[in-house]
């Protein structure tokens, strides 16, 4: 007999919002704002309706395993997980990513590959992504700054591309890189944080089924302000590890650096597992705001490895995650 | 009692400043209601959103409240003294709001968890400690209570401000990730209109030693 098992990471296919009624919405504003209401919900279009019209439906399968099924969370609405951003790479405020980044043009994009990697090398977006398969997966996304969201992201196994690449037996950690160029990303010209963005994993988080590379959300190509055309996600991690806009894959035998661990070791560790028993040293980490519920949101208790305790907490066996944060 | 006769324009310039005040809060209703300019309203995030919003504008209170004084020796225009006492109110309204959306919207009640947060988090501590502070000058800002302690009394309450202010500074600086300059920019505003003070302190001393 089969039985299916459900898993703590599982979302319901109902808690998806139904595409049509997202479009209608989309339409209802444009109609608003074509009737002189503009000022009432004009602001949703900005990033959506407004703007370059540059994202595109993604072709992709849906996960057998990651979708919305289960477990009663709702998927964020794409209004908010499209324009509450941390990308200081466009400003530091939460709505400076989506109103900075409007004319960043992603395409073409050039993905540097070297160290210990047999197929070292520049490959273009698509030399990089074309080859593979396109995947929708389910995935909530928590922040470092105890808020959370859950986000259809499209993408492809990290592990797959890097099987690809072929890195030797000397690659024990895979270094990430983020676009430098203050003339395209503004932010860049305060040294709020050390430039270029940088972040690593170990290479078997790295091959963990669950991290992705990722191209798309909502089924559609990536937002600039979500880390166009390129980014990371790492869902038992806190988001800064899921590393936007990548320009840069390095295969390294030593734990490469990242960007937040420099800013503030004390706060931000190189693993930076999601873990509700190790505070920052700023504010607690026991409870979750989840992103999209109002005036009084929703606070709940946050899940060791944000839920995906069963496929990555062997990675840390033995290991004392107060230590290794 | 006879007629007291009014002062227009005085009045009249005490409350358009008492309007202009209220203009963060209108604001925050403004963006609720319709969205605002860019549309996002109160943001994904709220609580985050409304807080950091209205302790922005109580820090400012702050400072502006302690720019009265220094204005008026620098500029030698007295009129500026009669908005002090109000700004100094608007100053413990918005830190007073802060707290507030803190406690409802951010904790909603959970006090053990805000006590948690006085004890463990730093800045968090230096900013109840501020808003402790705040309160003597709040209380005895009527001019029943100036006359009870006498001016001297008074005045050496009210200088409490001049450790209130750093520490809101300091609040900020500590709460702000990486390296942000507009925490600083504060933090100078503070030292420079303690510093005119300060100037002034030695001067008087001086002049009274000589």
């Amino acid at each position: 007999m089969l039985i299916k098992r459900t898993e703590s990471w599982q979302l319901p296919e109902s808690a998806v919002t139904p595409r049509e009624q997202f479009e209608d919405r989309r339409r209802f504003i444009k109609g608003a704002g074509a009737l002189g209401l503009g000022a009432i919900a004009g602001g949703l279009g900005l990033g959506l309706a407004g703007g370059p019209a540059r994202a595109a439906s993604l072709q992709h399968v849906k996960s057998d395993v990651h979708t919305a099924d289960a477990l009663g969370l709702e998927v964020t609405g794409k209004e908010h997980a499209t324009q509450y951003n941390n990308f200081y790479e466009f400003g530091t405020a939460k709505g400076d990513p989506v109103a900075n980044a409007q004319d960043f043009e992603p395409l073409p994009w050039t993905v540097e590959v070297d160290g210990h990697v047999a197929s070292a090398g520049t490959y273009s977006f698509d030399d990089l992504v074309k080859p593979h398969q396109l995947e929708e997966r389910v995935y909530r996304f928590r922040c470092v700054e105890a808020w959370s969201m859950v986000v259809p992201w499209v993408g492809i196994p990290l592990a797959d591309i890097i099987k690809r690449l072929e890195p030797t037996s000397q690659a024990r950690y895979v270094a990430f890189q983020t676009l430098l160029d203050p003339s395209r990303m503004p932010g860049q010209a305060y040294n709020v944080i050390p430039w270029p963005y940088v972040e690593g994993l170990r290479m078997d988080e790295a091959m963990n089924p669950l991290t992705l590379m990722v191209v798309g959300m909502y089924g559609e190509t990536l937002p600039n302000q979500n880390g166009a055309p390129l980014r990371l996600i790492v869902p038992w991690k806190y988001g800064f590890k899921s590393i936007k806009s990548i320009v840069k894959i390095s295969f390294t035998s030593e734990q490469p650096p990242c960007t937040w661990n420099i800013a503030n070791s004390r706060e931000y560790g190189f693993y930076s597992n999601v873990n509700p028993e190790v505070d920052h040293p700023r504010w607690s980490q026991a409870r979750e705001r989840v992103i999209g519920t109002g005036l009084f949101p929703e606070r709940r208790p946050t899940p060791m490895f944000n839920g995906y305790g069963e496929q990555v907490a062997h990675l840390y066996d033995g290991m004392d995650l107060r230590k290794f944060y | 009692m006879a007629a007291k006769k009014r002062n227009w324009p005085r009045l009249i310039s005490k409350a358009g400043v008492f309007i202009v005040c209220l203009g963060p809060v209108a604001w925050i209703f403004w963006r609720a209601l319709t969205g605002g300019p860019d549309g996002l309203g109160l943001t994904a995030n709220p609580p985050e959103y409304l807080n950091r919003f209205i302790g922005d504008w109580a820090l400012r209170f702050v400072l502006i409240a302690l720019a009265i004084t220094p204005l008026r020796l620098l500029t030698g225009r007295a009129w500026l003294m009669r908005f002090r006492r109000m700004l100094g109110l608007y100053a413990f309204f918005y830190v007073t709001l802060h707290l507030t959306s803190y406690v409802v919207i951010d904790q909603f009640f959970d006090w053990s968890a805000i006590w948690e947060d006085i004890l463990k988090r730093t800045y968090i501590t230096v900013g109840m400690i501020a808003f402790v502070m705040l309160i003597p000058l709040a209380v005895t800002s009527t001019a029943r209570m100036v006359r009870r302690l006498g001016p001297d009394r008074w005045k050496r309450v009210h200088q409490m401000i001049y450790v209130i202010a750093p520490l809101g500074c300091v609040h900020y600086i500590m709460m702000a990730k990486g390296n942000q300059m507009e925490p600083w920019i504060y933090l100078g505003i503070a030292v420079a209109l303690l510093a005119v003070r300060l100037v002034r302190f030695v001067s008087r001393r001086r002049a009274a030693h000589a």
